[in-house]
């Protein structure tokens, strides 16, 4: 069946119209590969019959790791044969997705040499995404990637690939070096990220300003979102510059911004910096006029995830302004904390931000070690069922523990 | 043959990124001034060194065969000195320092099927996930519903011609592999029949304790059925999440003739301007109809139409729809708001109008 390629009408629409097309993509492939020809057919298949045809996945994987490749069975195997097994590697990308093409030539070839020629660039935790091979490749695919300098990402209950925007290398909003953090970080952890011992997954994502363009504030389990204390330094020539050239801004700028702090003579911009919000909206219209501050560093979240099981969140300030400065050992120490707790508190399958709601974000804190602050929150308490923790005795008047 | 007693080489990570850094992105780092939008598609990057750094951002397909990531290779070799990166959402982006390239990289890009685009005011390429191509638990399809969509608002992509970017995302089903949460337009799978259980096979593929207890709203409970021990489902409690299935492939939801998708609206990441915002239900079932999707590829045209001709410069579709209102929202894009738009789970008091302020 595999050797000539199938007949799909239905996928053959998906070719017309100008956006790029994966099953051109897949077609591809399957000139020169049998499990991309079996794909085509297979996803032909679902799409006549409006389901998925794969089963639940399997546990499968290269020596010595627990994460890293997501197994993959197809439930038509003897009409399918090419594509009965087709479990997908993720590997880890290089920070920001830089590539030089030799790098990415000799991925390609050993996904020649190994697998069905699909990818995924990339998955949207940010590994390369090798689409499909079998459990007996797996082993010589991790061989070779290693050799040519390349290693597995994290699946099931580990720490995942950390991911970042591409900061300092291309962005003048960078206010720390995400790129050098997030290598740190996953060189650092990497037997949490390829033993999998969590009660679930543990994400990390880096951003360099509040643009957050790798979306870390509502997908990571920490967020580190770069961010200034001191002054938005102003090009005074170059706000007048934008103004010549046409941009209203009264009306774009200043009467946007959240804080409500900018000031627009005609002539002159003002910022009371005391009340900005570091919501990057004014920088973002004039870029060649508003910088960052000098006094840079990052804002650290917690707990963002999708709403499995127990609703979505998005993160939530731990610590309102971290300064990174490698080895990055007080982020670390703090992570490790955590991971200690939850690993020891931690109900199977319960992110991070689930097991904060569980125990109450005040406890948590006080079981990690941390002091509340007022910027954690985004207004006290409005419900006045308060677990107080100590009460007073007649006898003596000192105070002593409570039931709670 | 491999040879015996070559030894094997783990846990060395991701190779370090600077080898893989552009000359000119290597000598500027950290240096970056300003950047200007050259046009849809092209930014221009400048230094305090005084270098300049065009990128020309090109849409990719996230499926993508080594066959054309080894022709990108080459237009990177003949452009970019052999470098080239990827952004989060899929894009390629080629980065040059000489500008008088630009035009015959775009034409090249052209001949491969790449369109360039995806800056400022735009709609960029779509987040989206595995479906019927590799998941076991997909609700529908991603990238075919992804290219039928794509296909339909591609001016935007090419034309910085919105009153703020749109970021779009697909998942295939609520785990959501990917921020759907939080986009400006959210296609999310979902399957709407409880567990089609295999009672036959459950006791020897799962551990009943678990899949009673993977349930948020305990609708599972042990139970003997046809002589098998088991599990049984209150129907009323389901609410499709799928997570039985997750712990237990005798749980199937997967179902041709009540799969579908939703469609979810006013999200962001990003603090620019308001707080990040979670997505909200605009339709809450379209059915599956592959291979083009037509109705929510009009769906989707038709929310970013509205939102094109009402919203001011700025707002992204979430802000504008926090300015007019969720009614006139739904009166303006002419969906019917029913019971289903309202929320019943968890702290679902807090999402209704609790006050006078209403627009008439
Ligand atoms: C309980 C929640 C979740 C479950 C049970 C789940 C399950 C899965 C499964 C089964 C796959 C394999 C798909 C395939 O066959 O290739 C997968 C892939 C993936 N998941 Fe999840 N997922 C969950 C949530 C998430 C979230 C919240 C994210 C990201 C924020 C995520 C990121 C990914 C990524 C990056 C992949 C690789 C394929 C892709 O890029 O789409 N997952 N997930
Ligand atoms: C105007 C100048 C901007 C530039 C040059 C810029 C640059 C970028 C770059 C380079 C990426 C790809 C990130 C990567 O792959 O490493 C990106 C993605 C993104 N940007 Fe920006 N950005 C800008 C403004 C903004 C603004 C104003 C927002 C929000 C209002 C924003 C939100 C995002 C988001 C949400 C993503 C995609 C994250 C995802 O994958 O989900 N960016 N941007
Ligand atoms: S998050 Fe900020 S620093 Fe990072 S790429 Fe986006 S705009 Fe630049
Ligand atoms: S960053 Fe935001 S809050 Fe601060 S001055 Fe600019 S627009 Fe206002
Ligand atoms: S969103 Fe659901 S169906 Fe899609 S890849 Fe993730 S787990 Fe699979
Ligand atoms: S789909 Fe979700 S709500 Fe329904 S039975 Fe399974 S776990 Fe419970």
């Amino acid at each position: 069946m595999a050797d000539e390629f199938p007949k799909t009408p239905l996928l053959d629409e998906l070719e017309k119209g100008a956006w790029p097309s994966f099953v051109s993509e897949i077609k591809m492939a399957a000139k020169r590969n049998a499990a991309s020809r079996d794909l085509l057919g297979l996803l032909e298949r679902s799409y006549r019959e409006k389901i998925g045809h794969w089963k639940h996945g399997g546990i499968v994987g290269v020596l010595g790791y627990g994460g890293g490749v997501i197994g993959r069975y197809c439930d038509v195997p003897e009409e399918f044969p090419n594509v009965s097994h087709f479990h997908t590697i993720r590997v880890n990308q290089p920070s920001g997705w830089y590539y030089s093409t030799s790098a990415l030539r000799k991925i390609c070839d050993i996904w020649e040499r190994h697998g069905s020629g699909l990818t995924n660039m990339h998955g949207s935790t940010g590994d390369i995404i090798l689409l499909g091979t079998r459990t007996d490749e797996l082993e010589p695919t991790f061989s070779e990637l290693t050799e040519v300098g390349f290693d597995l990402g994290g699946s099931g209950s580990d720490v995942r690939t950390p991911s970042c925007c591409l900061g300092k290398s291309r962005c003048e909003w960078a206010c720390y070096d995400t790129m050098a953090l997030t290598y740190d970080l996953t060189k650092s952890f990497q037997d949490e990220l390829h033993r999998p011992a969590f009660p679930y997954k543990f994400k990390f994502k880096m951003s360099g300003c509040p643009n957050d363009c790798v979306a870390s504030v509502a997908r990571a389990d920490i967020s580190i979102i770069g961010t200034w204390r001191d002054d938005i330094r102003i090009d005074h020539d170059a706000v007048m510059e934008y103004a010549e050239k046409g941009l209203d801004i009264q009306k774009h700028v200043v009467n946007f911004c959240p804080g409500k702090c900018m000031e627009w003579t005609g002539k002159k911009l003002t910022i009371d910096n005391s009340t900005c919000r570091h919501c990057m909206h004014c920088l973002n219209l004039m870029p060649k006029a508003l910088r960052p501050g000098k006094d840079q560093g990052a804002v650290v979240l917690i707990g963002s995830k999708a709403p499995i099981i127990e609703g979505a969140l998005l993160s939530s300030v731990l610590i309102p302004f971290w300064n990174p400065q490698p080895p990055y050992s007080d982020l670390k120490d703090l992570v490790g904390r955590i991971w200690d707790l939850w690993c020891e508190e931690g109900k199977n399958r319960e992110r991070i931000g689930e097991f904060i709601q569980r125990v109450g974000m005040g406890n948590f804190l006080e079981m990690i070690g941390v002091e509340p602050i007022a910027e954690m929150v985004a207004h006290p308490r409005e419900n006045p069922y308060v677990f107080y923790e100590e009460y007073l005795v007649e006898d003596d008047g000192e105070e002593e523990e409570g039931q709670n | 043959m491999p040879e015996p007693t070559k030894k094997r080489i783990t846990d060395i990570g991701p190779p370090h990124y600077e080898q893989f850094l552009p000359p000119a992105v290597k000598a500027n780092y950290g240096k970056w001034l300003y950047h200007e939008f050259v046009r849809p598609g092209v930014l221009m990057h400048a230094s305090e060194t005084g270098d300049k750094l065009y990128t020309v951002r090109a849409g990719g397909s996230r499926l993508m065969s080594i066959d054309k990531i080894r022709m990108i290779c080459d237009l990177a070799d003949k452009y970019c000195e052999g470098y080239l990166r990827f952004t989060s959402r899929h894009n390629i982006e080629f980065m040059l320092t000489d500008p008088s390239k630009i035009d015959a990289l775009i034409a090249d890009l052209a001949k491969l099927g790449h369109p360039v685009g995806g800056t400022g005011r735009s709609i960029t390429s779509i987040v989206h996930t595995q479906g019927w191509i590799h998941c076991h638990s997909a609700a529908t399809d991603a990238s075919g519903i992804v290219k039928a969509v794509m296909d339909g608002v591609i001016e935007h992509f090419q034309n910085e011609d919105l009153p703020a970017k749109c970021r779009i995302a697909l998942a295939c089903c609520l785990n959501m592999c990917g921020a759907v949460h939080c986009s400006d337009i959210a296609i999310l799978g979902v399957h709407r029949r409880p567990p089609m259980i295999d009672h036959a096979s459950l006791k020897k593929t799962c551990e009943i304790p678990n899949v009673s207890a993977s349930c948020p709203t305990a609708a599972i409970r042990p139970g003997v059925v046809n002589g098998f021990e088991s599990v049984v489902v209150e129907e009323d409690r389901c609410m499709f999440c799928a997570n039985c299935y997750t712990v237990c492939p005798s749980m199937k939801l997967n179902d041709p003739l009540n799969d579908g998708v939703s469609i979810w609206v006013g999200g962001k990441v990003s603090n620019a301007r308001h707080e990040p915002m979670f997505s909200k239900l605009a339709i809450p079932y379209i059915p599956n109809n592959p291979p083009r999707w037509p109705e929510v590829v009009d769906a989707i045209t038709n929310i970013i139409d509205v939102w094109k001709a009402n919203a001011r410069l700025n707002e992204r579709l979430g802000e504008w729809i926090e300015r007019v209102g969720w009614p006139r929202f739904f009166q303006l894009t002419g969906i019917q708001f029913e019971k289903l738009h309202i929320d019943d789970f968890k702290h679902a008091g807090l999402t209704f109008k609790r006050s006078a302020h209403l627009m008439y």
